[in-house]
């Protein structure tokens, strides 16, 4: 494995450190801990906390800022964070209105950021959850824990960012959240597996010729593997697969082109490219596009379709200004 | 035998095989398990001087913390609250006879059991504990060394019966059909422990 990284047990460490020092009007680090704030703290507002495993970059901490998260905690690579990081962040951003988790559906974050919230509780902190599961991959079943939570996250982030700056309760946050998570479906598919910093290996193997369907952000195996054909292809069937999910009719929606860290900005032009011309024939409106590296797996090659259905409240929050890293809006 | 001679002994076994565990996760999960873990144990060998003299349930519940702070993800979180509910289960004794030991191996199943919602035969760790828990319980009076052979048959085949199972909780649960034919690394850890356990109390 060839990567530009020192000692692998302070990878998640001096990515924090570097990530702070290049833009340290933004945002801050705790103690020695793995958890960025926004610099610039607003009080008398829902806090908003989330997080996950590093390797998903500039997800999360990239999206802590005005109008968008006040903290992201940070494990180690794929790994969700500990519950008592979890709780510090919470504690550190807590200004008496509460503070609500935005948490992937993945076992780990979601066991991890339960605790913490019970930790926080014990505390007097009003603590509220919204759990992402856009993906429609993984059928949702008695069978299986539930559709994993992926890329459509940052628009949750987004909206219910922009929702706490304009002083939404904690409880009035949960249910948009509720409806926000509702109107967002999302699908990958991979074209090569991610080399997983800890270990050196592939988290998957696939052949040259071999496409995997339906993964998640991992570099867990995805659904099935199909033959690779070409841009246009996979886009139509992704895409098709998406909207059936979403159950849209000329209606608005906003669109996000995720590159899961290794794909160029060509391919994911060209994807968009693809998406923007079959939603224009079937009438469906495109309020918002974006296209870019937002919630990556490591190395991974491949992408992720979200679309998410507006409603006014929903476009009106979506459009309102936020400033951070990896997003900013005005 | 000195429970933090014990905890030192699991570590390094854990240490041995955290590329095993690894390559199990990497299969059916994201590939981090034996590293995880095994960075949590490693901090417990760490923290070696922080445990002597402490009573069996505060010893529990530091490495419960130690667990729960250093592995991070599920099986953090999961050996973190089944360690914590063995702490709660001692509060107050001072000695680790059978009755105590089953009282703890209960309250250890049960935690795990709440914080994962998993039950037996999901293909996790509770496929190899579970079976070990019944055994212990139906065998109480039994000569020790047997005792102890007859569990680390029944973690054998706790884990390896996982291989043929479809996974419905945790990361693999994501590969539905495509998880069965391998074994889990949850339940190969939850063995690993145990087969420690056993070789070093006979």
């Amino acid at each position: 494995m060839k990567k530009l990284i020192n000692k692998k047990e302070d990878i998640v460490k001096e990515m924090i450190e570097g990530m702070v020092k290049a833009f340290p009007k933004n945002i801050e680090s705790i103690k020695d801990l793995p958890i960025i704030v926004r610099k610039e703290k607003k009080y008398g507002k829902v806090a908003l906390v989330s997080g996950g495993g590093s390797g998903h970059e500039p997800a999360h901490a990239g999206f802590v800022g005005y109008g968008m998260l006040d903290a992201a905690v940070a494990g180690e690579v794929f790994t969700s964070p500990s519950a008592d990081k979890v709780y510090e962040a919470i504690k550190a951003v807590d200004s008496g209105e509460g503070v609500l988790l935005i948490i992937k559906n993945y076992s780990g974050d979601v066991m991890n950021f339960e605790m913490a919230a019970e930790m926080a509780e014990i505390d007097g902190i009003k603590v509220g959850k919204v759990i992402v599961d856009d993906d429609i991959a993984v059928e949702n079943s008695t069978y299986t824990v539930g559709r994993r939570g992926i890329a459509g996250t940052i628009f949750v982030h987004k909206i219910l960012g922009a929702a706490a700056e304009q002083g939404y309760s904690l409880e009035n946050l949960e249910k948009l959240g509720k409806e926000v998570v509702n109107n967002i479906k999302t699908m990958g598919m991979s074209l090569k597996s991610c080399t997983v910093f800890t270990t050196g290996k592939n988290s998957f193997d696939l052949g040259d010729d071999e496409v995997e369907i339906g993964l998640g952000i991992h570099g867990e195996p995805g659904t099935h593997r199909e033959k690779f054909s070409n841009a246009n292809t996979h886009v139509e069937h992704i895409l098709a697969k998406v909207l059936e999910e979403s159950k849209i009719n000329k209606e608005k929606v906003a669109v996000l082109i995720n590159g899961l860290g290794e794909t160029t900005l060509i391919e994911l032009f060209i994807v968009n490219n693809r998406v923007a011309d079959i939603l224009k024939e079937k009438n469906i409106i495109v309020e918002t596009t974006l296209v870019g590296n937002y919630m990556t797996s490591l190395d991974m090659g491949g992408f992720s379709i979200t679309i998410l259905k507006l409603t006014d409240e929903i476009e009106k929050l979506l459009k309102s200004k936020s400033d951070t890293i990896a997003l900013k809006t005005f | 035998m000195d429970l933090i001679i014990l905890v030192d002994k699991i570590a390094d076994v854990i240490y041995e095989n955290k590329d095993y565990l690894s390559e199990l996760d990497r299969v059916i999960g994201d590939s981090d398990h034996g590293v995880n873990l095994s960075r949590g144990f490693q901090k417990i060998k760490e923290e070696k001087e922080s445990l002597k003299n402490l009573s069996y349930s505060d010893f529990f519940n530091k490495i419960a913390m130690i667990l729960i702070s250093n592995v991070g993800g599920a099986s953090g979180a999961i050996y973190g609250t089944g360690l914590m509910k063995v702490a709660q289960s001692l509060k107050g004794t001072n000695k680790l006879d059978r009755e105590n030991i089953i009282k703890a191996a209960d309250a250890m199943v049960e935690g795990i059991k709440m914080r994962g919602k998993a039950q037996c035969g999901e293909k996790t760790m509770l496929d190899t504990i579970v079976p070990v828990v019944e055994t212990l319980k139906e065998n109480k009076n039994e000569e020790l060394n047997e005792l102890l052979k007859k569990i680390q048959i029944i973690a054998k085949n706790g884990v390896d019966s996982t291989k043929d199972m479809k996974a419905t909780k945790g990361r693999a649960s994501y590969l539905g059909e495509r998880s069965i034919g391998h074994l889990d690394p949850g339940a190969m850890s939850s063995y690993l422990i145990i087969d420690t356990i056993c070789k070093n109390l006979k």
